[in-house]
């Protein structure tokens, strides 16, 4: 009985990032029914892997800038600059892919390298300079293309968008073998790594999970895993870009909460005069998060550019507004200071299964905006109501309302902050690693 | 000629576990100017927002009557309306305005919601005559300087016919010429019948200007001290605003002081804004091994801004002077700089600069010393946790787990907090920059308990803060500021409170 209502306490501290999990589950199962069962069938579960790759890598960097407290406006045009380039370097000038892409990368580089010049060390905000950079590399997107488009690709290009692991049975079986044993591999392995993460923390007694709910999240995620690896396998296997993907992920979450870089970069976010005070050179971290930016809009230019196997004038047009809006329905918040990595996948995934489920369901680009722009002020909007609840104290569901009766900020000033009681209840983990990829 | 303008009476004001005004008492006669004086923390300003309507009426006790008539004011435009206008020490102008726009700032000359721009500026003009500055109207506020800044104030509540003007802390920004010219004005309006309270620390000002004062210590009123009769000496103000009893308890600590380990020579630092401003002149001192230095002064000597520009060149311009740790010049151009040299600096203002409030204890702990968890850039978050629960048992932080959000513990254990970070940083001279500030008295005991464990240590710490039974109680010397300078050095077996105030209300030509 204890241990069940220990496990609901915990669970309701982390409630922002169960919830968006939750939504994302409720959102597939939705779109099953609805599309009769077509959402989940293994063709369509690999499309929507492919189809939203670009913009999951995307996420990932622009979660990072938005914790560093600023924002990336300029990815989408940066995407489609990068296409441009490979274009002309692949197609024109005639290099190898080997070649061509770490060249594409290091142009990314520069970019963002241009970009985090401007902001980290001149000072001007991130805004400006990227709504400026929005413009400035759609320019040149357009004259590097001479407005039109560069086709075709060689196909091991092509293979990094619509690309898949070879089948190593010679297509004797109905399963994609290779796919099943990286699949079940990696779920072992994230099975041995909890509960070896779990051993050690308890060996130098730190706080840890409650039981019960660690061991329903593992298994479920496990299972989840499993059911993908499934699903993936009885279909072509596992595409290229998903490995990419998957090894992002698990590195950038890890340098997130573990490395120096990441966790400066939550300081600057959270509160930037005490990380100034702290000794963090702040204006390296911020130029440095530009820099990554700039390689994954490259990156995510090359997957795109690869997937339509032409670099198009307006290739990457509204990228960054999707992986924008997939980081803050994952939980960034707006201010800085809070947001992973693995959050912003699970915001992306949820626009991608919405605009995956409407299209089978026939819905136009007129009403799958409507919709996505409300789940966007929706997941934001429980956002501010968890936060202004938890602010008025404690984070038990029963005193849901005591927000409401917290006084305004300027008489909470004048008050001693000595007399403040401890709030014993309200313990959040913004960015602990409760996610896993 | 004694007729009283203004009466409060009993007035009692309480926030949440402190009573911050208790039975005060002020009477105001008509024409005069009348300081209030009180160490920081005193009760003066809240007494001012009682009085005009910032904290309505029926949030305190006691009565105020105004030209003989009870005030019920439940916002500050009601205190307007009877010709009570405060001025703050934080300048409320709009910098893009214009100086009319900002004199006539919700208060619009105009006709059917349209502004009569030509009435505007010609009334301001007006204004600013009689105020003595000769500026045009059109004159955007950010293009003049904070000295005619404060006269634009003036002007504004000249504007809204004025019978009571209160200036909170009129010339804490100002430089010397500029406070001159304010205080003639004060007078110049003072022979136009209209009445001034002015909250000021600086001794000399208030007896060049004022007819009486009143002096509150702890929120209580002690006297009124009354020109005419004589009563306005320098002596008996100081003796007023300090004369408590020392109830408060320290830790005994029997110091064991060795090695000068840093020496600061010939500090000055200029306003990072306001060129012609030098707020640290020529400021020349030193901490040994196991030693507590005290660095007293008034708001607005420049403590904070020495220890600030010393720590990285975290406040202020063209900084110059020396700094020494054992007898080697050190450059501490960098905050990552100071540290690795050895220096730690705990800010005044924990929320906005100490703490990264939405983040939790261990994070807030390792975050100055990051790179001691780390292996080639990867960060231990094991080691992390083992650590700050070492410092959350040895500082007694009272919190459920390390993991707890420091935005939500009190006080007193947030400044625990900071402390532990400067502590795990591992320096040999740590500056605390008010490190008791809005903490309840039994936190107070703590935290200079931590502080004496620090000196035992061999630590070497300078401590900065505004009360002085504080520094009496846990220094071994202090040094004291005044306007930038530094005026004294006491060894504690010298020192009173008397001495030191004596010291810090000293002006230096």
């Amino acid at each position: 009985m204890s241990a069940l209502r220990e496990s609901m306490g915990f669970l309701a501290s982390r409630l922002r990032q169960v919830g968006i999990f939750v939504a994302l589950i409720l959102i597939v199962l939705l779109f099953q029914v609805l599309t009769n069962g077509i959402l989940l069938e293994p063709q369509n579960v690999t499309n929507l892997v492919v189809q939203n790759s670009y913009i999951l890598i995307l996420a990932i960097g622009m979660v990072m800038v938005i914790i560093a407290g600023h924002i990336d406006l300029s990815v989408g045009s940066i995407a489609g600059f990068i296409g441009a380039v490979a274009g002309v370097m692949i197609v024109h000038w005639g290099w190898a892919w080997w070649a061509a892409i770490p060249a594409c990368l290091l142009v990314g580089a520069l970019v963002g390298a241009w970009q985090g010049y401007w902001i980290a060390y001149v000072g001007i905000p991130a805004f400006i300079v990227t709504l400026a950079g929005m413009l400035i590399f759609r320019g040149l997107t357009l004259i590097t293309l001479k407005n039109q488009q560069i086709t075709p690709f060689p196909a091991e290009l092509r293979a990094l968008g619509g690309g898949f692991l070879p089948d190593i049975s010679g297509g004797t079986s109905v399963l994609e073998w290779l796919t099943v044993i990286l699949g079940v591999g990696a779920t072992a392995a994230l099975l041995i790594q909890s509960i070896k993460e779990r051993r050690v923390r308890r060996k130098f007694n730190l706080e840890n999970e409650p039981m019960a709910w660690f061991a329903i999240k593992t298994v479920f995620i496990a299972l989840l895993m499993l059911t993908i690896t499934f699903l993936l396998a009885s279909y072509r296997g596992t595409p290229i870009v998903l490995i990419v993907l998957a090894v992002l992920v698990i590195v950038y979450s890890a340098l997130m909460s573990n490395s120096i870089f990441g966790r400066h970069t939550y300081a600057i976010g959270g509160n930037l005069h005490a990380a100034e005070l702290s000794g963090i050179k702040t204006k390296a971290v911020t130029f440095r998060l530009f820099v990554n930016m700039g390689v994954l809009a490259a990156l995510a230019g090359l997957v795109f550019t690869a997937r339509l196997n032409s670099a198009q004038p307006a290739g990457g047009t509204g990228f960054e507004l999707d992986s924008i809006a997939a980081a803050f329905i994952g939980g960034a918040a707006v201010q800085g200071g809070i947001g992973t990595v693995a959050g912003a996948m699970v915001g992306g995934l949820i626009m991608g299964v919405l605009n995956n489920g409407m299209s089978i369901l026939g819905l136009g680009t007129d009403y799958q905006q409507l919709i996505k722009g409300l789940v966007l002020l929706l997941a934001v909007g429980f956002d501010i109501f968890n936060k202004n609840r938890s602010a008025g104290g404690g984070s038990t569901l029963g005193k849901r309302f005591k927000w409401k009766t917290t006084p305004p900020a300027g008489v909470e000033e004048t008050k001693p902050a000595g007399k403040t009681p401890v709030s014993v209840a309200a313990v959040a983990h913004p960015a602990s690693a409760a996610e896993k990829p | 000629m004694n007729v009283p303008i203004l009466q409060m009476r009993g007035i009692t004001k309480t926030f949440p576990g402190v009573k911050a005004l208790q039975d005060v008492t002020l009477n105001v006669n008509r024409g005069e100017v009348h300081a209030i004086c009180g160490e920081n923390g005193a009760g003066k300003s809240t007494l001012m927002k009682v009085l005009s309507g910032v904290y309505p009426h029926n949030t305190f006790d006691g009565d105020i009557l105004f030209e003989n008539e009870p005030c019920d004011f439940s916002t500050i435009s009601d205190s307007e309306k009877r010709g009570i206008v405060i001025i703050h020490q934080e300048l409320a102008l709009s910098p893009y305005l214009s100086i009319a726009e900002n004199i006539f700032l919700g208060n619009e000359i105009a006709s059917r919601g349209w502004v009569d721009w030509r009435q505007t500026n010609l009334e301001a003009a007006k204004l600013l005559a009689r105020v003595g500055l000769s500026e045009n109207p059109v004159t955007p506020i950010q293009h003049i300087s904070v000295g005619k800044q404060q006269l634009v104030e003036i002007a504004k509540a000249l504007s809204k016919e004025v019978k009571l003007l209160i200036l909170d802390e009129p010339t804490a920004a100002l430089n010397d010429e500029d406070s001159g010219h304010l205080l003639d004005l004060i007078l110049h309006l003072k022979g136009q019948g209209v009445t001034s309270i002015i909250i000021s620390h600086k001794l000399n000002e208030i007896r060049k200007v004022a007819d009486a004062v009143s002096i509150i210590r702890d929120g209580k009123t002690i006297e009124t001290l009354r020109l005419d009769q004589g009563q306005i000496t320098q002596e008996r103000i100081i003796r007023g605003m300090v004369g408590r009893d020392l109830k408060s308890l320290y830790p005994e600590r029997t110091p064991t002081i060795g090695e000068e380990v840093l020496r600061i020579e010939d500090w000055t630092v200029q306003h990072p804004q306001d060129h012609s401003r030098t707020v640290v002149h020529n400021a020349s001192l030193n901490v040994r091994k196991g030693e507590v230095v005290g660095l007293a002064g008034l708001m607005g000597a420049g403590r904070t801004e020495l220890a600030m520009s010393v720590f990285g060149r975290t406040y202020g311009r063209a900084t110059s002077g020396r700094v020494f740790k054992y007898g080697e010049e050190i450059n501490t151009s960098t905050v990552s700089d100071a540290i690795r040299h050895g220096i730690a600096y705990a800010t005044e203002d924990r929320k906005h600069y100490g703490l990264n409030l939405i983040e939790d204890i261990k994070r807030n702990i390792s975050m100055a010393a990051l790179g001691k968890l780390a292996k080639k850039g990867w960060v231990d978050r094991n080691e992390e946790t083992v650590v700050a629960n070492r410092y959350r048992k040895s500082m007694n932080i009272k919190a459920p787990s390390v993991a707890a959000i420091t935005g939500k513990l009190s006080g007193g254990n947030q400044q625990k907090v900071v402390l532990s970070k400067w502590m795990f940083s591992d320096p040999d001279v740590l500056i605390l920059d008010e490190p008791t500030r809005g903490i309840d008295v039994g936190a107070k005991f703590e935290i200079y308990s931590i502080i004496a464990g620090l000196a035992a240590e061999g630590k070497a710490v300078i401590v900065i803060s505004s009360e002085l039974p504080e520094l009496l109680g846990i220094c071994d010397r202090i040094y004291t500021l005044s306007a930038g300078h530094i005026t004294g050095e006491v060894p504690i077996a010298e020192a009173s409170q008397e001495t030191l105030m004596h010291y810090m209300t000293q002006e230096k030509e």
